[in-house]
């Protein structure tokens, strides 16, 4: 049996005294496009900073690609997108190009210099994000929506076999949310690269993704999205509180 | 000017310490700037201070220390501030920027002291404020040769790592760099760099060599690799300018060298404000 590209244990977390995550544990298959959807302080991007060894949990454990997570060593199988916010420096002179090869640094290894075929590998992962115009044009000068692209082709440009991402839409602006979703639906459905996401654009991803988990602290919910309807409404006040809106493209009508 | 650089040592010493210094300074610089560390290299130039203050003060009091070069004491007090930076970053996380603060004042601190109990070095003592031109001994340009044998190594086999850590820390941590590791070795470097280029630049000048020339390329390029270039060629115009000028009119070279640098970037704003309104005017 093919072992689960991540599988989560048992996990809890605590941020100081207050619990962020308390026992989750949940499988993601390759081919799987899951987006994982909770209301703002409910563990999301915690949960994706432990699959990414960011942060240690305090109970529990993690396999990537049926190996622990600590004796992992293929990192680079696994891409991620930041928000695009958090960490990126907006003024850095950098060129699209060289922001791109730095996906390469960790599968080339220590001190060795990028291969000379770095330029065609960029150049094909611009491609598929539709950004192979850029390549020569400083990072800064881009919009949000292509920055963002950019940072794609970077966790692409190494192959990975999942994609991890944190709001990658924060700082895109409104009409091109949606292309960007068909750009990532298009890497899952095209290059069976897994996907998952944390996001709140939850209208605008429903018609791409195939599984759902509700998060908030513990999982709620976690399956295919056509099952999201089985979610009792006391599941979904305790998932998302009082304030629970009704989606109508997930399954039925459900948060 | 070259008659005399080829008839005195000091000169050659000088001028070969001040090249090479031209090129690691700004080279490590561009790092520096862009992960917004240029308080740190300010705060280490400051923790030399007393290291150099130190070893004067020994070389002074006890007589077997009488020719210690106060480079090696520097070099030991640059890193070993390097260090305790990044202990006091990693226990106040909320307020990283503190331990700046902490090392810089404490570097000034422990300098006073040793300065004060000592008398009779204050010659000594400006050229390592301001830099001199006549004080670099030829154990002096080989400390500063091996040092920059050391950076450029370090940047040479680990550019890659260092560019991704520049650009995007928390995606060189996940994607599995040694980011820590690298961090570390970037911070002894930088010490390195700064306790090598204060008997130029001197050591309350130093931080500036590897930031204006940075500053001043960062207005011009567009790419990474250009801004290595152009902060390395703005760093050797200052430094050449700026020994030459204070050869000649007998100055600290600290100042000539931050002086033209200044100047440099003062132009190329200049420049870039010039040719930024004349596009406009021509495309209206």
């Amino acid at each position: 049996m093919v072992a689960p590209l991540i599988d989560i244990k048992d996990i809890s977390f605590e941020y100081e005294q207050t619990k962020a995550l308390d026992n989750i544990s949940m499988k993601v298959e390759e081919g799987d496009f899951l987006a994982i959807l909770g209301p703002n302080g409910s563990g999301k991007s915690t949960l994706l900073k432990i699959m990414l060894g960011l942060i240690k949990p305090s109970k529990g454990k993690i396999e990537l690609f049926g190996v622990d997570a600590k004796n992992f060593k293929n990192r680079e199988w696994i891409g991620y997108v930041s928000q695009k916010s958090n960490s990126f420096n907006s003024g850095f002179p950098a060129t699209v190009e060289e922001v791109v090869a730095g996906g390469l640094a960790k599968k080339t290894g220590l001190f060795h210099r990028l291969p000379k075929s770095s330029h065609q590998q960029v150049a094909e992962a611009l491609k598929a994000v539709g950004m192979e115009d850029f390549m020569g044009r400083s990072v800064s000068e881009l919009s949000g929506g292509q920055q963002q692209r950019v940072f794609i082709a970077r966790a692409l440009v190494a192959k990975p076999k999942v994609l991890i991402l944190d709001e990658p839409t924060v700082g895109v602006d409104h009409q091109n949310v949606q292309a960007f979703y068909d750009m990532l639906a298009s890497l899952n459905r095209d290059q069976n690269i897994t996907l998952v996401l944390v996001t709140h654009d939850v209208d605008t991803v429903t018609d791409r993704i195939t599984h759902v988990a509700c998060l908030n602290q513990t999982i709620h919910f976690h399956g295919f999205k056509e099952q999201l309807h089985t979610m009792s409404d006391e599941q979904r006040e305790a998932w998302y509180g009082h304030s629970v809106r009704k989606i109508h493209h997930i399954g039925g009508s459900h948060a | 000017m070259i008659d005399a650089i080829l008839s005195y040592e000091f000169l050659q010493n000088a001028f070969a310490a001040g090249l090479i210094i031209g090129v690691i300074a700004p080279l490590l610089g561009v790092f520096i700037v862009v992960r917004r560390l240029s308080l740190i290299a300010d705060a280490l130039s400051h923790v030399t201070l007393a290291g150099i203050a130190g070893s004067l003060y020994l070389s002074q009091s006890v007589a077997s220390l009488a020719m210690l070069n106060p480079l090696f004491l520097g070099i030991a007090a640059s890193v070993g501030g390097s260090v305790l930076i990044e202990r006091l970053r990693s226990l106040y996380k909320h307020y990283e920027e503190l331990a700046i603060p902490i090392i810089l004042s404490a570097g000034i601190g422990f300098g006073a002291i040793f300065i004060s109990l000592a008398q009779g070095f204050s010659n000594d003592l400006f050229g390592y404020l301001f830099g001199s031109v006549s004080a670099v001994s030829r154990e002096d340009l080989s400390i500063v040769a091996g040092i920059a044998v050391v950076v450029l190594a370090f940047i040479y086999f680990f550019f890659k790592e260092l560019f991704v850590l520049s650009f995007d820390d928390e995606y060189a941590r996940a994607s599995g760099l040694p980011a820590k590791w690298v961090h570390f070795m970037f911070m002894i470097v930088t010490a390195l760099v700064i306790a090598g280029s204060m008997r130029i630049v001197g050591i309350l000048l130093v931080s500036s060599l590897m930031t204006i020339p940075v500053a001043t390329a960062m207005r011009v390029t567009k790419s990474f690799k250009q801004t290595i270039i152009m902060s390395i060629v703005f760093g050797e115009i200052s430094v050449i300018t700026g020994l030459v000028t204070a050869f000649y009119f007998d100055l600290a070279p600290g100042g000539t060298i931050v002086v033209t640098s200044i100047f440099l970037l003062l132009l190329v704003i200049g420049y870039k404000k010039i040719t930024v309104s004349l596009n406009k005017g021509a495309i209206a």
